[in-house]
């Protein structure tokens, strides 16, 4: 079959070439910068938490009476007597091995805590990355299509009115209006409490309570890929091979969404990776709004019970993930696009 | 020099979404200033009863919120903290991005792939989690939150100037003025960069939206300086009120969308005035 089958023959040459060594050696660059990021976020964090005022003793004497021999000895015991490098050194070793401190807010460690939290906020990320790019390329297509015209000038006011709205407002205004005033919707939380959903009701049930956050996080990012969709389907639409494609006879529909946005996609991809990125962010922004279980909710509660570790270990698996879904990326634009300058 | 000067200034003006840009900008910069004479009371003070609706009291004309405080006097004073924030935070990380692009642009080889390494992984990182985790943290106010906004949104500056350096370093100017004996400083200072300005004047349009949009997000969450009154901290409070008065939600979320409605606008305005030869493109 692969051998008729030119897409099946395209997938072979693709893989053939993602592991000769130039694309070998750009995969590993890409690792090395990723190791790059999370000692950076790792730095960031101790000089965070060197920074914050008051030390790990400090916190202890304020809930039990420690005289200053104690303290010494805590101090000692913790590590903290002991050059700054050192602690560093710790610190890093601790975080590579994964072991993220004890959440005084949950009583539990950091980590057992984020394992159970980190699903909602995956759901919300990848739902809203696939739907963003799926509506905003589509306009992005539309307005193109019809560039210059009244559909095209009306996307873009609304495109520019997206761009300018931030999240967390979209996310107050749907809540307002679908959940408060209409009653559509349900106004906060991850499932029905207490309804005892199983099967594809919990399922539904779920995307019901997911349908408002995931909205509010789409909208500035459905904007951007309007826009760059736009303007790289104009560009692809000026080319030759779409004359070419017209020439042949084919379809206006065909011609614009088989020929030219295969073509419009790459850049389309490349702000993917981005995207995550900022999605993580606004999530805490949403999570905090519909009271979602989410790692962003959690980032919220951490600030306000100033628990620390729960604070930095959110942001580390936050970047962590971040880091490997770009990973995830390069490697699905090698096999993209055979042309991709690997720079 | 000063003729291309003007036209670009005309260009903006003339230009449709520069114009209305403008005057929105302008309309909240004079709220920003006038809000001390018009409201010398301040935004703290309780000045009515609370939970007034917009047009039942004409005293206050944008109705109070939940503790009887004059919306219309927060969103003045919110506009100064909204407006200092966002060009102080844009102008440091203007600053630090010029810098770090400019001296990865110039001398290249293993400081620009340092630099620049390092420019990818700031921006790798969820930036509005790292600002909470800064400011929530060390503790919030102005300069935290500045700082914050700062350190996350610098990258985007780098990379741009440091791609303008990288086009001009080899071009005939730049190697008479090494031959002439120049030093690197002077080079960079007075002969690349007044070169590339179009690119950094267009996005520090959009660096202040940006930072805008930070510290508003920032205060929503209840993350603001306690001691300042920002629009986010408007809408930290309408949040609890948002089923019986969405009014205290809905004036402030509207000042900030057309504050940043705004900045785009001027900044698409100006990216085409500044680059008169990519207009045909878009």
């Amino acid at each position: 079959m692969a051998a008729s089958d030119p897409a099946g023959r395209r997938q072979t040459a693709g893989l053939k070439k993602a592991l000769s060594s130039p694309t070998l050696r750009y995969l590993l660059r890409r690792l090395s910068q990723a190791v790059l990021v999370m000692l950076l976020v790792i730095v960031g964090s101790f000089v965070l938490i060197k920074l914050s005022p008051g030390d790990l003793v400090d916190a202890l004497a304020g809930t039990r009476d420690l005289t200053a021999d104690q303290m010494a000895d805590l101090r000692s015991r913790y590590g903290l007597d002991q050059s700054v490098v050192i602690q560093l050194l710790h610190y890093m070793l601790r975080l590579v091995s994964l072991d993220l401190g004890y959440s005084p807010l949950n009583s539990a460690p950091v980590l057992d805590v984020l394992e159970e939290r980190w699903p909602v906020t995956a759901i919300l990320v990848i739902s809203s990355v696939t739907l963003s790019m799926a509506i905003g390329t589509l306009l992005g297509v539309v307005a193109a299509r019809h560039a210059g015209k009244p559909v095209d000038l009306g996307i873009s006011v609304l495109m520019l009115i997206l761009y300018a709205t931030p999240s967390f407002i979209i996310a107050v205004l749907l809540m307002l209006v679908f959940a408060l005033k209409l009653r559509w919707m349900p106004i906060a939380g991850y499932e029905t409490v207490g309804a005892g959903y199983t099967g594809f009701q919990h399922l539904w049930d779920v995307v019901v309570h997911l349908t408002l956050p995931c909205a509010a996080l789409c909208t500035f990012f459905i904007a951007i890929y309007g826009r760059i969709g736009r303007a790289a389907m104009l560009e692809v639409l000026s080319l030759d091979f779409i004359r070419t494609a017209r020439g042949k006879g084919l379809s206006e529909r065909r011609v614009i969404y088989v020929h030219a946005l295969r073509n419009a996609l790459l850049p389309l991809v490349t702000m993917a990776g981005l995207q995550v990125s900022s999605l993580v962010g606004g999530a805490v922004l949403v999570e905090t709004v519909f009271g979602l279980p989410g790692l962003g909710r959690t980032a919220f509660d951490a600030v306000f019970q100033r628990d620390t570790n729960l604070l930095l270990g959110v942001v580390f698996i936050s970047s962590l993930s971040v880091v490997i879904v770009n990973l995830l990326i390069d490697l699905l634009y090698v096999l993209l696009d055979p042309r991709v300058n690997l720079k | 020099m000063r003729l291309s000067r003007d036209t670009a200034a005309f260009r903006l003006i003339s230009h449709p979404s520069g114009a209305i840009g403008l005057i929105l900008l302008i309309l909240v910069a004079a709220m920003a200033v006038s809000a001390g004479w018009l409201f010398p009371a301040g935004p703290w003070t309780m000045v009515g009863a609370p939970r007034v609706w917009p047009g039942a009291d004409p005293r206050f004309p944008l109705g109070t919120d939940s503790m009887g405080r004059d919306i219309l006097t927060e969103l003045f004073y919110g506009s100064r903290v909204s407006l200092a924030i966002g060009i102080v935070s844009a102008l440091v990380s203007l600053v630090f991005g010029t810098l770090v692009g400019a001296i990865a642009g110039y001398y290249g080889r293993w400081i620009d792939d340092l630099l620049m390494r390092l420019t990818d992984a700031v921006q790798t990182i969820p930036s509005f989690l790292a600002a909470i985790a800064i400011v929530g943290v060390i503790g919030p106010s102005l300069t935290t939150i500045t700082i914050a906004i700062a350190i996350v949104s610098w990258p985007m500056i780098a990379r741009l100037v440091r791609a303008d350096f990288l086009k001009l370093r080899s071009l005939d100017f730049v190697q008479s003025c090494r031959i002439i004996g120049m030093s690197d400083l002077r080079i960079i200072f007075t002969q690349i960069l007044p070169n590339c300005l179009a690119p950094i004047i267009v996005s520090s349009s959009v660096l202040v939206a940006t930072a805008i949009i930070v510290e508003a997000s920032l205060s929503f969450l209840g993350l603001g300086d306690p001691n300042v009154m920002s629009w986010g901290t408007i809408l930290n409070v309408g949040r609890q009120e948002l089923r019986s008065g969405w009014y205290m939600t809905a004036i402030p979320a509207l000042a900030l969308v057309v504050t940043v409605l705004a900045l785009n606008l001027i900044s698409d305005a100006l990216n085409d005035s500044l680059n008169p030869r990519l207009k045909e493109r878009s």
